[in-house]
């Protein structure tokens, strides 16, 4: 098998070319799916028996709160991988995820405290799931803040690759809190092993809303990348290259 | 050894290590990661004394009393082992239900009653339109295979019985459906 597609993963003016081709490529797809999946969600889909409209919310706080630990496995991963074969590029790409993963979880977690004080009576509790979550914010903001403290960015990287490589062990912790322990947050009601616990016109949308997010973090992530390997790669001559050009 | 499989063993090693410390530390703090006891953990003593705690469980089928003149109101919280009685003066969240979780934040008195200072509904992770919740309770027996979890069994029949609990958003989220 030839391997020289892969092995041109690993160079900065091939990435920063291919991220700028790729980018909408992820960017109209996410759009049609998310426009898509919210006419569904807030539009089509039927009321539930018990929440009634305000279930909706659901529409973006689930693809959130999933694209909160689907992104932390992302930039864990490439972190490992520019630690291990010191790649500098997956480094870029992990330091890309750490501020979208934010984001996500900021916004799983603000959505989640407007629906819980209507629903459950309450914007936070320390519940195991809700504390869980939290935690994972303050890795990503750590991963960030440790990121911006040091000044050389090849300690950087591998000083803040090993944090976010710890940080995972929280990521099962946040999936199974609500299994494993006593919760006021409710169990999962798609990714479980049974049928999912929604009708399809309620799924449908969500589903649609997942994969709209998840398209939409790749083309923010191409967009981050680029700038930080030009950020990373400021004294190269191929940048002056594709300046001029 | 290559110093790259050096890195990757490394790697492997913190992520190994780090989940076995997770799991030892979570394990030992099993009790105090508990968010709320049940019926039966307060029957066995299990609950730190005289101390503020939440009561988690079902709200029992019919238990629902309110004072007349008053926000007080009694209710039964049961996991279909043990009851504790709940006594609670504030207004109850949208979701609570006969049948439905809930969890209260208070402290046992010394005859048994539970008084809340705090009453959160915990709703389970189903959602269905409400013609399909009608015709379920209609036919009765909640049939589907799901249902079989005591923690979750009594829901679909407590969103529809109405009279004695809080006026039931069933009714106004039927209307706008049908709209």
């Amino acid at each position: 098998m030839n391997w020289t597609w892969f092995h041109r993963l690993a160079s900065p003016p091939y990435v920063y070319g291919l991220a700028a081709r790729l980018t909408p490529w992820f960017a109209w797809p996410a759009a049609l799916c998310i426009i898509a999946g919210l006419w569904g969600g807030l539009v089509l889909a039927p009321p539930d028996y018990q929440q009634g409209d305000g279930f909706r919310i659901l529409y973006v706080h689930a693809p959130s709160a999933w694209m909160s630990l689907m992104v932390y496995m992302s930039m864990a991963t490439a972190a490992a991988v520019g630690l291990i074969w010191r790649i500098k590029v997956a480094h870029a790409v992990a330091a890309s995820c750490a501020p979208i993963g934010a984001s996500f979880t900021f916004a799983a977690l603000v959505t989640g405290a407007l629906w819980g004080e209507p629903m459950w009576g309450t914007y936070w509790e320390w519940d195991p799931r809700l504390t869980s979550e939290l935690v994972l914010l303050f890795l990503y903001l750590g991963y960030m803040g440790l990121r911006a403290g040091i000044e050389d960015t090849q300690r950087a990287d591998r000083a803040s690759a090993v944090l976010a490589i710890v940080g995972v062990v929280n990521v099962p912790i946040i999936h199974y809190s609500v299994t494993w322990w006593n919760s006021l947050h409710q169990a999962p009601s798609v990714m479980r092993l049974a049928k999912p616990a929604m009708p399809l016109a309620m799924l449908l949308p969500l589903l649609l809303m997942l994969l709209g997010f998840t398209l939409f973090f790749v083309a923010l992530l191409l967009v981050r990348l680029r700038g930080e390997v030009l950020a990373r790669e400021r004294a190269a001559s191929w940048i002056r290259e594709v300046v001029s050009a | 050894m290559t110093p790259r499989r050096r890195r990757l063993v490394l790697v492997l090693g913190i992520v190994a290590g780090v989940s076995i410390a997770g799991a030892l530390a979570l394990s030992a703090f099993r009790q105090n990661v508990t968010f709320f006891f049940d019926p039966t953990q307060v029957a066995a003593g299990k609950v730190p004394n005289g101390e503020r705690f939440r009561l988690g469980g079902m709200v029992k089928e019919g238990s629902l009393q309110r004072a007349p003149g008053s926000l007080e109101v009694h209710f039964v919280v049961t996991d279909f082992n043990r009851d504790v009685t709940v006594s609670y003066d504030k207004v109850l969240p949208d979701l609570f239900r006969e049948g439905a979780g809930v969890v209260a934040h208070g402290r046992l008195r010394t005859d048994g009653t539970f008084v809340a200072d705090e009453v959160l509904a915990k709703h389970d992770e189903k959602y269905m339109p409400p013609e399909v919740a009608r015709s379920l309770k209609r036919r009765h027996g909640d049939s589907r295979a799901d249902a079989a979890v005591p923690a979750t069994a009594g829901s679909t029949e407590g969103a529809a019985a109405a009279p004695p609990g809080p006026p039931a958003r069933t009714d106004k989220a039927a209307s706008a459906a049908g709209s």
